[in-house]
């Protein structure tokens, strides 16, 4: 699957889009395809204020356990309720029903955040 | 150095060499002195028959529960023990084997363990339990680590009844530090039961947990609705301790009257008391809250030709695999006590227990009825609070004193009810099960009698 241009991306492998000031979190193509099939999501408590790096749930899989974190400080206002019962939604859609929560920004440092070629150089020097 | 002969002088001169040190006690010398020994009593080099001699010379200057009618409990106590327990614990494929992780080696201690969680989850009314933790002391931190993970770390606050067993509270002590929870402790009313209004006007928005013991550290049982109410009337997580396990044959889990978590010590399920142990630990929880339990978990499958099979489940909230973000440090269980317990309990079955419940509760109401009329300044600290088989019992004189007045009359009457300290009055906690006969209820009233 290619790399979305129209996201940007942090380097722990979560995905940004934005929507005036809010914004929606997830995990990228990538990040999904090494923690395997996802069958347990803990998400944050909507209303929650978070800083940025800050970790907001676990995501678990069958093999694997993984945290990921707030891209982006700010409140959480909405959250993925769908992942309770259909956590593959990460695994299937991890641009677009698979989203996890979304944020109000209060600070965002996009300059810190890599677009969808940057991420996929990213990736490719990771890989080495 | 020989395999398995233990070091000699010249291989301890080496190892001391090679450590730096000059001395054994030197080697040591991080140990506290007064946890520290000198010397045991017995003389080196020593053939097996005469170190045997020696050692029984010992051990028989013990009085043991043979020995004297014996009411001693506050956490400990002695019911009754079928042989078969240890006869099925002595098997090889049960006392030799290591933890399952292959369920394709391991199906009978999968399912021995799987039967435990069964009977626990039962007994507590809860919907899921664990494969066992060490005992009630750990149990209780591990509840306490499990409300502070729930609230995800954001509530920095456990409140903790006073009547929750001393030992068990200085264990959470000890841990609750560690990860920044202070302890609040909840002091009982003049009845011995947790006040309710004091629990309500401590409680507050960063408050994880409220640890109750029911029965408690007393002998009485607590208002467990009323407890929950509090407890979940500020979002917290509602935790009921229960050290005597033979208190399910009458009472209600705590999970069927609203509490989120039901752990304790399980050691009156088939495990005789012995000095230090073994102990039991277990540990039941709400079924949503259950990947945040600790410990091992024994799930129902089907094998790969739909057979009934059993397997470890959920590990990923385990040492093991989550490495530092695990839900807890242990990363085992208690085996071959969990089999001991399921033993037991399989052996009395559910009509069994409540048959045993109800003995220990009719000979502690007996003796309640009888202490009040011995006299002499003995009497019930709290005549008027519903018990199971334990009760606070003041005399003519302090707790120690009194224990040691009713050891020399040939009774052990009990344990100083302030043997750790407590706000309660000093007197005798006084045990009974369905093992107390007849005529050690009589020694123990007639030697009540002649201490005055």
């Amino acid at each position: 699957m290619s790399v979305p241009n129209h996201l940007l991306f942090t380097k722990t492998h979560e995905w940004l889009r934005r929507d005036g000031e809010i914004v929606a979190v997830g995990i990228s193509h990538y990040a999904q395809d090494q923690l395997g099939e996802v069958v347990y999501v803990e998400l944050p408590d909507t209303g929650l204020t978070v800083d940025a790096a800050e970790e907001l749930g676990t995501l678990e899989s069958v093999k694997a356990v993984s945290e990921f974190f707030a891209p982006a400080a700010g409140e959480i206002v909405e959250v993925n309720e769908r992942l309770n019962d259909e956590p593959n939604l990460i695994n299937d859609d991890p641009y677009g029903d698979g989203w996890l929560v979304k944020i109000r920004v209060s600070s965002i440092d996009e300059d810190a955040m890599l677009d969808g070629a940057g991420y996929e150089r990213f990736l490719a020097e990771e890989s080495h | 150095m020989h395999p398995w002969i233990g070091a000699g002088a010249e291989d301890r001169a080496r190892i001391l060499a090679e450590l730096g040190k000059g001395s054994v006690d030197e080697l040591f010398s991080q140990l506290p002195e007064s946890v520290r020994v000198d010397s045991v009593g017995v003389p080196t080099a020593l053939d097996e028959a005469s170190l045997l001699a020696v050692l029984e010379g010992m051990a028989g200057q013990n009085v043991t529960l043979d020995d004297m009618p014996s009411f001693l409990g506050a956490g400990v106590y002695r019911h009754v023990q079928p042989a078969a327990v240890d006869a099925v614990l002595s098997r090889a494929e049960f006392f030799t084997s290591y933890t399952p992780y292959q369920p394709e080696i391991s199906q009978g201690t999968l399912q021995a363990i799987f039967e435990f969680q069964t009977i626990i989850c039962q007994l507590t009314g809860l919907a899921a339990a664990n494969a066992s933790l060490y005992d009630g002391a750990t149990a209780v931190v591990e509840a306490a680590l499990m409300a502070h993970r729930i609230h995800r770390g954001r509530r920095n606050r456990i409140l903790v009844a006073e009547t929750v067993h001393p030992v068990y509270r200085r264990v959470l002590d000890t841990y609750a530090g560690a990860v920044g929870l202070a302890v609040g402790t909840v002091v009982p009313s003049p009845d011995a039961r947790v006040d309710v209004d004091a629990l309500a006007a401590a409680v507050s928005e960063d408050v994880c947990g409220v640890i109750v013991q029911s029965p408690n550290f007393l002998g009485v049982v607590e208002d467990l609705p009323a407890v929950a109410k509090v407890a979940h009337g500020c979002g917290a997580i509602a935790v009921q301790v229960v050290a005597e396990a033979a208190s399910f044959g009458v009472l209600l889990g705590g999970g069927e009257l609203g509490f989120d978590i039901v752990c304790g010590e399980a050691q009156s399920f088939g495990i005789p008391p012995g000095f230090g142990g073994p102990h039991l630990g277990f540990f039941a929880s709400r079924g949503e809250y259950v990947r945040q339990m600790p410990g091992r978990l024994v799930g129902e499958t089907v094998d790969s030709e739909g057979r009934r099979a059993f397997c470890l489940t959920l590990s990923t909230r385990e040492q093991h695999i989550r490495r530092a973000k695990a839900t807890s440090n242990i990363c085992t269980n208690h085996g071959l006590m969990a089999l001991a317990a399921t033993v037991w309990l399989e052996l009395l079955g559910g009509n069994g227990l409540t048959a045993l419940g109800r003995s220990c509760l009719s000979r502690a109401v007996w003796l309640r009825e009888r202490i009040g009329a011995v006299g002499g300044g003995w009497r019930l600290a709290y005549p008027d609070s519903p018990v199971f088989n334990e009760m606070l019992v003041l005399g003519p004189g302090t707790g120690p004193e009194l224990v040691e007045q009713l050891a020399r009359e040939g009774v052990l009457g009990g344990v100083p009810s302030r043997l750790w300290g407590g706000s309660w009055p000093d007197g005798v906690l006084i045990a009974v099960t369905e093992r107390s006969s007849v005529r050690d209820l009589e020694a123990l009233v007639a030697a009540m009698g002649r201490v005055r």
